[in-house]
């Protein structure tokens, strides 16, 4: 009789769109990161400060993650992504792929809770997690590497806003590859 | 205790993750610091590179075909202005290319008796920049070029501007560059002006900065920083930079910023070093001579009449004797012109006889003008009217100075200049026929 009563506890959402998970398909799956991470390193050829400024790998492991709604899918996401990403550059690697495993996790949890459908949550969302990443990074690549790193909270913000506004646009566009479940 | 995993599985899983690649991260930072291979980290690196390089390689193809297009078939305002101006410089810099050869002449003289070693860059490869980390925290570039195409760790990579950096890792078909601008970095670096020795860094937020220059050393804002060759990686005496600031550092060094002479952020073509070589710097033993002093010396001055021998025979005065020997082809450079005139100092027009001092002799009959004293094809080099003179021969055993370059005689299109200098020959012993007058004594100019 207790039991029944538990599960007749209505579970509430923020929003009714939130119960929804959405699934991607192999290709989306797999080329979209790739492009992430292609984009990434060559559109600095051509604009140098996009390098400094933007990270396409984070915010498709946040779309990603929050999508999906669910923590492993999401952790997974952001450590494949990550690894991938250190892989291209000369550091150990691991560093990016702790920083975006955390990222992932956290945002596919926060999916869970919070309506991030909208653009204003989807904004401080990604300046919110930019941030988190950032300092992952800062204190992993200083700690356990000993890497030479300076912490800039002006360059923090900056790139925070920056990733939140192209995030912003770019969630719009990578929603039309979700597929409901 | 299922229910604690299920409950807390996420959480777990998560840690496990982390915990993995904590693992990982700590045993790569460990054998860094014991090898600088990355053997263990290399398969996974090259599958990233194999995975993404492809794509970079054809957008960077695409981009340059249509580049090319747009710039060579359709873009062509200014051209010639351009091409106008470029002449002007290619005449400025012939100019100053004959002073650096005089200079560098001389170097190789004062090396060489100094048993000094130089690294000349024997070989390059030229290579396309290809993709980036794409992150900057890691300044490396990737390049098109790699092991097949001979390039190894290493390597020192270079523009025309200047130092881009080493090469780090290599893969078949691409190479990642390590750029001077990463804090990982190191470049052995002079001061132009003030010879002080030091090592480019980069820092953090992407500058570069030198190093270990002592406080109380005084560096000026716009001197010039080139490669020590300390670093064994690039050869001596290549830009780096120019210093953009200096002022007190931390410790007992001066905090000096250098702007590079490499456009860093924007790099599409690089060289790669491949060979280079080390060796000593052969001193000629001849005496170089511009060719404005033998000209110079041909103008007659006041003649030195020399001792003829009246019993020579007149075979021996080739004015004299023999005015059709020379070709009337006015040429007068290299060896052909000396075989034609062996016992003249100068190398003057076979149509002409010159005397010691470098006056024309006789003229034969089918000479040229007497204002084309030295018939060089269509430049004529006005000269005083010939002197009919009793001189004679230049003894065999005074300097044959051999003309490397004519600076009068009209160039093919498309020939790269040279400097006219003039190789003169120290003084040989005498291998005059025996019919042939003794040893001119008199050291007159030839």
């Amino acid at each position: 009789m207790r039991t029944t009563a538990l599960n007749n506890v209505p579970i509430t959402y923020t929003s009714n769109e939130q119960v929804e998970v959405y699934r991607f398909s192999i290709p989306v799956t797999i080329g979209v990161p790739l492009l992430a991470l292609f984009l990434q390193a060559f559109v600095p050829l051509r604009f140098p400060r996009f390098g400094v400024y933007v990270d396409l790998p984070l915010l498709v492991t946040i779309f990603f993650a929050m999508a999906r709604r669910s923590p492993i899918a999401g952790l997974l996401t952001g450590a494949f992504i990550g690894l991938a990403q250190d892989m291209l550059g000369h550091n150990p690697i691991g560093i990016y792929g702790i920083s975006k495993t955390i990222v992932g996790y956290g945002a596919s949890s926060l999916g869970v809770k919070l309506d991030v459908e909208n653009a204003g949550a989807r904004f401080l969302v990604t300046l919110g997690f930019y941030l988190i990443h950032s300092a992952v990074y800062f204190t992993v690549a200083r700690g356990m590497v000993n890497m030479t790193q300076t912490w800039s909270w002006l360059h923090g913000l900056l790139a925070g806003l920056a990733n939140a506004v192209i995030g912003v646009f770019l969630y719009f566009i990578l929603d039309r590859f979700k597929q409901r479940t | 205790m299922e229910s604690v995993l299920g409950r807390y599985r996420n959480l777990i899983i998560l840690v496990g993750v982390l915990f993995l690649q904590v693992l990982g991260l700590a045993m790569q930072v460990k054998r860094g610091a014991s090898t600088t291979e990355e053997k263990d980290t290399r398969l996974i690196r090259i599958w990233a590179v194999g995975a993404i390089s492809p794509f970079e390689r054809g957008l960077v193809w695409i981009q340059n075909g249509t580049g090319n297009i747009w710039h060579n078939y359709f873009y062509l305002r200014g051209v010639r202005a351009e091409n106008r101006q470029l002449k002007e410089q290619i005449e400025q810099m012939r100019l100053e290319q004959v002073r650096l050869t005089e200079d560098a002449t001389q170097a190789h003289r004062l090396q060489s008796l100094l048993a000094f070693k130089e690294q000349y860059i024997s070989k390059t490869v030229a290579a396309q920049v290809i993709g980036s980390s794409g992150s900057d925290l890691s300044r490396v570039i990737y390049i098109d070029k790699g092991e097949k195409s001979g390039i190894k760790r290493d390597m020192a990579v270079i523009t025309a501007e200047g130092v881009v950096g080493k090469v780090l890792l290599v893969y078949p078909n691409e190479a990642q560059v390590l750029l001077i601008s990463d804090q990982s970095s190191g470049v052995g670096a002079i001061l132009e002006k003030s010879r002080l020795q030091g090592v480019i860094r980069g820092t953090a937020n992407g500058e570069i900065v030198l190093e270990k220059v002592m406080s109380d050393e005084q560096v000026q804002p716009g001197e010039s920083v080139l490669t020590s060759g300390g670093d064994r990686i690039f050869p001596k005496g290549m830009p780096i930079g120019t210093v953009t600031k200096a002022g007190p550092g931390k410790d007992l060094f001066l905090n000096i910023k250098i702007k590079p002479t490499a456009n860093l952020s924007r790099l599409e073509e690089v060289l790669v070093l491949i060979e280079k070589q080390e060796r000593q710097p052969v001193a000629e033993d001849n005496v170089r001579v511009r060719a404005s002093d033998i000209l110079a010396q041909r103008l007659p001055s006041v003649p030195i009449k020399p001792a003829v021998d009246p019993n020579a025979p007149p075979s021996a005065v080739p004015g004299a004797a023999k005015p059709a020997a020379a070709p009337t082809t006015g040429t007068t450079t290299g060896v052909s012109a000396q075989k034609t005139l062996p016992t003249t100092g100068t190398t003057v027009a076979p149509t002409q006889k010159t005397s010691v001092s470098g006056v024309p002799a006789t003229k034969p009959p089918n000479a040229a003008s007497p204002q084309q004293g030295i018939n060089r094809g269509t430049t004529p080099v006005p000269l005083r009217p010939p002197v009919t003179s009793t001189t004679t021969t230049t003894p065999l055993t005074t300097p044959k100075p051999k003309i490397l370059e004519d600076p009068l005689t009209p160039k093919p299109e498309g020939a790269q200049p040279e400097p006219p200098i003039i190789e003169q020959k120290p003084a040989t012993p005498p291998t005059a026929p025996p019919n042939s007058q003794p040893p001119n004594e008199d050291n007159s100019p030839q």
